[in-house]
């Protein structure tokens, strides 16, 4: 048997593409999903609230130190035990959501702090509102913190959204190993697939990097 | 939900016994990871012509994969090539590969933060390259990377999981299997096992904190 016998990847073109678009999709609305969720959790954090602070870092601090897997599980196995029926891969994308969203959650708020205090109270004190406060002194300097570290986290879902094959979501490594099931040639089926995910976090990376220098430099 | 049904002793103890596995391989990759990271972070550092580009290259490509891809393929793939190795040191090399990759990224840029006059001093005080690294650039670089290596190493916890896709019988492998015996024993079992993965990684953070609050 030839081990790098990659003909499969025409053979079985169709599946992989399959597979490359569900860990895209996954990927996307994990994206949209973390950043909406992320930023109302955000919220919470800095709201001028004691009980939402405590809401906020309940959530953030419970979701960072467990396993991506347990936020997963939850809506692949927990949510039907509820009576609720639900596909594969809409309870790993909203696995990967709810996890996502805590990581989200700490970039935005630690970009909004990292903004001098004297900068909020120079716009409050020339009669800016709080919300024409944040729309134009603090939201445009912590985007600079923020955009590399959602950047990242685009990455980390990419990478993330592989554990839909555990529940059988139907993405990329879950169609590899179908194709290696059929074919019995693991090497090159795994081969292109780390090529794949590496043509997604790649070019990810270095608009991260690059961005990273832009802001720093900018500073 | 069926709490008092699924925190019966025997269900428990299946748990724990996970959990143990899952402490068991996550400390050794702990400590290989670490090596890994530390030789690797330091080989790119000093800038060796060719080995330190070929760690590089290495080292990126290694992070920007899924460990789930790595796991399987090593767990998995590799028997087809006649490589066989046990499920749990199939997880263990993974883990250490893929974190080890992360690490080498902490320590070089660690080693990067340390001031120049220091290496500069070092030097000029007679020691050599190598006494340099090892006496002044290392543990200077070592104190400033402790906290991001301890929130590595929570990472490196909850990415044991991830072993369960090559069957290794760790907390959430039997988890799951818990929830297959009954629908009323998943949210209480999964309740446990967050508690946990939560306990361990949460003592972990409060450390990395403790690390950061002692930098000055």
């Amino acid at each position: 048997m030839n081990l790098w016998d990659f003909s499969i990847l025409i053979d079985y073109w169709d599946d992989f593409m399959a597979g490359l678009g569900r860990t895209v999709l996954a990927s996307l609305l994990g994206l949209i999903g973390s950043l909406v969720l992320g930023t109302l959790i955000a919220i919470l954090r800095i709201a001028p609230f004691r009980i939402l602070n405590v809401v906020g870092t309940v959530y953030v601090e419970f979701i960072r130190n467990i396993p991506l897997l347990v936020t997963v599980f939850f809506f692949f196995l927990g949510v039907p035990a509820l009576g609720i029926a639900m596909e594969p891969f809409t309870a790993g994308t909203l696995g990967l959501i709810v996890y996502t969203a805590a990581f989200v959650a700490e970039s935005i708020r630690a970009g909004i702090q990292a903004v001098p205090s004297g900068q909020s109270e120079a716009a409050r004190s020339s009669g800016l509102s709080y919300i024409q406060t944040m729309r134009y002194i603090i939201l445009p300097q912590a985007v600079k913190i923020v955009l590399p570290a959602i950047g990242n986290q685009m990455i980390n879902l990419v990478k993330n959204s592989s554990v839909l094959a555990v529940i059988a979501g139907l993405d990329l490594m879950y169609y590899a190993d179908i194709i290696n099931l059929k074919t019995f040639k693991g090497i090159p089926v795994y081969t292109l697939v780390a090529l794949f995910y590496l043509l997604l976090t790649i070019p990810l990376s270095q608009a991260v990097h690059y961005m990273e220098r832009r802001f720093a430099k900018s500073n | 939900m069926d709490f008092i049904g699924a925190y019966s002793w025997p269900n428990l103890r299946y748990l724990l016994q996970g959990f143990w596995i899952t402490v068991q391989v996550a400390g050794l990759s702990i400590l290989f990871s670490f090596i890994i990271g530390t030789v690797l972070g330091t080989v790119r550092y000093t800038r060796v012509a060719f080995v330190s580009r070929t760690v590089a290259i290495l080292v990126d490509a290694i992070r920007n994969l899924p460990l789930l891809l790595i796991i399987f393929f090593i767990g998995m793939i590799l028997p087809q090539a006649g490589i066989r190795i046990p499920t749990f040191w199939a997880a263990v090399v993974g883990l250490s590969i893929f974190e080890g990759a992360m690490i080498s990224e902490i320590v070089r840029s660690g080693l990067v933060s340390v001031d120049k006059g220091q290496i500069e001093a070092a030097r000029a005080s007679g020691l050599s390259y190598m006494q340099t690294l090892r006496h002044v650039i290392l543990p200077l670089a070592l104190r400033r990377m402790s906290p991001p290596m301890v929130s590595q190493f929570i990472s490196l916890i909850k990415d044991t999981s991830l072993a369960i896709i090559i069957s290794l019988p760790e907390l959430m492998r039997n988890v799951k299997i818990l929830s297959g015996s009954s629908f009323s024993y998943v949210i209480p079992a999964l309740v446990f096992a967050s508690l946990l993965y939560f306990t361990l990684n949460y003592s972990l953070s409060l450390v990395a904190k403790r690390l950061e609050a002692r930098q000055i």
